[in-house]
């Protein structure tokens, strides 16, 4: 009978030391959003602060990782500084494959180091290494400090750091992950800063034997779904204009956030589109470890930086998401201007939506009079790149007492300084999609507060009836096919090709045909096990809002409709209760 | 014979499709390493990345630095791999000037065979089964 337990690394920073540990089973965890929860419900500490040094800081692979093409990506589990609660990120970039090489299905970090340090985890290493020096330095240069530092593996290594607003423990602290990826959402960065981890260097540099009995069989179904993949036209908007292409059809549906949310729609859309990145800024693409796809797109910010035609070149990817937060939300309808503030965005190690949106709420607060000059240091103004470039390095750096509380969150911020009408809040800060009140009911209630938890934002753009039960239910559905995705774990740009009977292939491929049979049941049992750790951590659905400034939206399908987004978050604040309800205690001795 | 060249690097997104698929069709492994293709980045993804390929020689410096014959000249370039012959002893890596030979744990060398299976698997066309140039082909002799 194979071994279907994970291999977890757990690094005691305090100690310098690690314990392998061979921990649950792939039939029942499947792996990624599932192991990670499973992680977090033995190591985690549900009562104790975000901040308490054995919190464990999760990075979790899937059984189905790197075996097929798109199962590139990791689950982070952490306790989150934004809300004090259980959380998920999710990010691509090497780290998965250099998992996978290195032999573990999960990296968890544990304790505090005495003073700042890099962490190096391959096949037959695990040390730590002063990073005392690096503190203070941006992303990027961390990165290629990292890379001298912690030479070999080339290729095969993925180097996750965090910048300065890691550092100062900000609610929105991001993992840079190989420069041009992030564990983004909910601050990540911060639980890396306060356990004094300036940097992560994962070397894949161990060589496996395929997996299953079937070496052909399993080269064959590989070669099918790569074909998949990159033949087909499914994929196409992914690596043509990638997902700046939804910049143009979101405006047009009146659904884009612009200037706060003052806005859906603006006449100089165009000038931060995806058809204008790709136009005037892209200068290559770039992928994942084993994605053939090649979604990520990178643009060129040429910045003149002196007289005599004296200029400076940085390679910046970029995303919808960053062109929503870090462009429309706050008036910057220049793709280059945008350019620059990511490349800021990416060396504070700040999230670039919470950022941006963070940035639109003070620019309005700045306005109306409710923060100064002084606190706000810059002239904030819809539009003002430089003035954003500024306040962006204040709030990586939490540069004053403003800033400090910017920092822990656009909520918190307008609790104290007021503005909560006009704060873009869905339980962390919105992400592009005015779509309408399905996504807005399911962002303020979801587990991750994220735009990827369900497919809401398509839900709105299609015509519906209006029906809170109807949509629940299509929130839990579309969630738990998500969390078979992300435990398993697949990128979600591949669902449409990852279909159940072919991931039931695969699994039986890769020689786990029982969770083949069992996925959905496994599947379930995990968005169980998530939304248990969510409640167990203190979330209260019921105490979540929706800012005014929400209701004041108008879609291409009209003005808000309060009564259906109510009685929707009623309805799923219902569901959450249920699926998060604690386990009877016969099941919790098993 | 034609041989595998990574002609066009520059449009190389980093996917390692290339390695993996080496490791799983050609040496049945599962793995970025044990492959004939192996995938770096140049010093950073911003930098680019580049290929650790056979250039196909002629004579062929692993070949001279085999004792036992388990590489031997390929016709067109390149190495024949008989494994049975190897004894693992691991010379053949330091002789090739481009590091394209890797040794495993065992010593047990995984070098490109010029068979072009990685070609499909390359989304951006980086590389390409051709005959060497003429020149090459002749080798430094020809220029007397």
């Amino acid at each position: 009978m194979a071994d279907t337990a994970f291999r977890v690394c757990i690094v005691h920073l305090d100690r310098n030391k690690a314990d392998i540990v061979s921990f649950g089973d792939k039939n029942v965890h499947i792996g990624g959003s599932g192991l990670a929860a499973a992680l977090f419900d033995t190591y985690g500490l549900p009562t104790e602060p975000w901040s308490h040094p054995d919190q464990p800081l999760i990075f979790a692979i899937g059984c189905l990782t790197g075996y097929f093409p798109l199962m590139s990506k990791v689950v982070c589990g952490f306790k989150s500084p934004h809300h004090d609660q259980y959380a998920e990120s999710h990010a691509g970039g090497r780290l998965a494959l250099a998992m996978r090489f290195a032999g573990y299905d999960a990296v968890v970090l544990r304790g505090k180091a005495e003073l700042p340090v890099a962490v190096h985890v391959a096949a037959k290493i695990i040390e730590t290494k002063d990073a005392n020096y690096l503190w203070g330095a941006n992303a990027l240069t961390t990165g290629r400090v990292i890379r001298r530092a912690f030479p070999g593996a080339s290729g095969h290594r993925s180097i996750l750091r965090i910048g300065p607003a890691g550092e100062t423990l900000s609610a929105y602290a991001c993992i840079n992950v190989d420069t041009f990826r992030h564990f983004g959402r909910l601050g990540a960065g911060s639980v890396m800063g306060v356990k004094n981890v300036k940097a992560l260097v994962v070397s894949g540099d161990g060589d496996q034997d395929l997996p299953g009995t079937d070496s052909k069989a399993y080269a064959k179904l590989f070669k099918q779904v790569y074909e998949d993949m990159t033949a087909t036209e499914m994929m196409r908007k992914y690596h043509d204009l990638g997902t700046p292409g939804n910049v143009a059809p979101l405006n047009a549906l009146k659904s884009l956030p612009t200037r706060n949310l003052t806005q859906t729609d603006d006449p100089e859309m165009e000038g931060i589109s995806g058809e204008t990145f790709a136009k005037n800024l892209l200068i290559r693409n770039t992928a994942c470890a084993g994605c053939p796809v090649g979604c990520i797109h990178v643009g060129m910010l040429r910045e003149q930086f002196q007289d005599e035609h004296r200029f400076q070149v940085r390679q910046v990817a970029y995303d919808y998401e960053l062109i929503f937060a870090l462009g429309a939300m706050i008036g910057v309808m220049n793709a280059s201007d945008c350019l620059a503030l990511m490349d800021e965005v990416e060396k504070q190690g700040l999230d670039a939506m919470s950022a941006g949106v963070a940035l639109a709420w003070a620019t309005e607060a700045y306005q109306k009079g409710l923060l100064s000059k002084e606190q706000v240091e810059e002239d904030l103004a819809f539009g003002n790149t430089a003035a954003y470039k500024e306040a962006i390095w204040c709030l990586g750096h939490a540069k004053n007492a403003f800033y400090a509380d910017l920092a822990k969150g656009v909520a918190h911020a307008a609790a104290k300084y007021g503005g909560e009408d006009f704060a873009c809040v869905l339980g962390q800060e919105m992400a592009g999609y005015a779509t309408g009140e399905t996504f807005f009911a399911s962002q303020s209630l979801s587990f991750r507060h994220s735009h990827l938890d369900t497919g809401a934002y398509g839900y709105d753009q299609k015509k519906h009836d209006k029906d809170p039960q109807k949509a629940t239910e299509y929130f839990v559905e579309d969630e738990r096919e998500r969390v078979l995705l992300t435990s398993l774990v697949s990128c979600l740009f591949a669902r449409g090709v990852f279909k159940k009977p072919l991931l039931a292939e695969c699994l039986r491929a890769v020689g786990l045909p029982e969770l083949a049979e069992n996925m959905d049941k496994a599947a379930e049992d995990m968005q169980r096990l998530r939304w248990r750790m969510r409640l167990a951590t203190g979330y209260e659905p019921e105490k979540t809002t929706i800012p005014k400034r929400f209701l004041e939206v108008q879609t291409w399908a009209g003005k808000m409709d309060p009564v259906y987004l109510e009685n929707l978050r009623q309805s799923y604040i219902t569901a959450i209760r249920e699926l998060g309800a604690p386990l009877p205690e016969e099941e919790k001795q098993e | 014979m034609k041989i595998l060249r990574a002609s066009r690097m520059d449009r190389c997104i980093g996917c390692h499709s290339c390695s993996l698929a080496c490791a799983r069709q050609v040496h049945k492994k599962f793995s970025w390493n044990m492959a004939g293709i192996r995938i770096k980045s140049s010093g950073g993804i911003t930098t680019g990345f580049e290929a650790r390929l056979c250039l196909a020689c002629d004579p062929a410096p692993c070949v001279k630095a085999c004792p036992t014959g388990a590489f031997s000249q390929r016709k067109g370039g390149g190495v024949l791999v008989k494994m049975k012959l190897c004894i693992q002893c691991g010379k053949c890596a330091p002789a090739c000037p481009v590091d394209a030979v890797y040794l495993d744990e065992k010593d047990q060398p995984y070098v490109c065979i010029h068979c072009g299976r990685c070609v499909d698997f390359c989304p951006h066309d980086c590389l390409e089964m051709r005959q060497k140039q003429d020149h090459v082909r002749q080798g430094g002799d020809a220029n007397g």
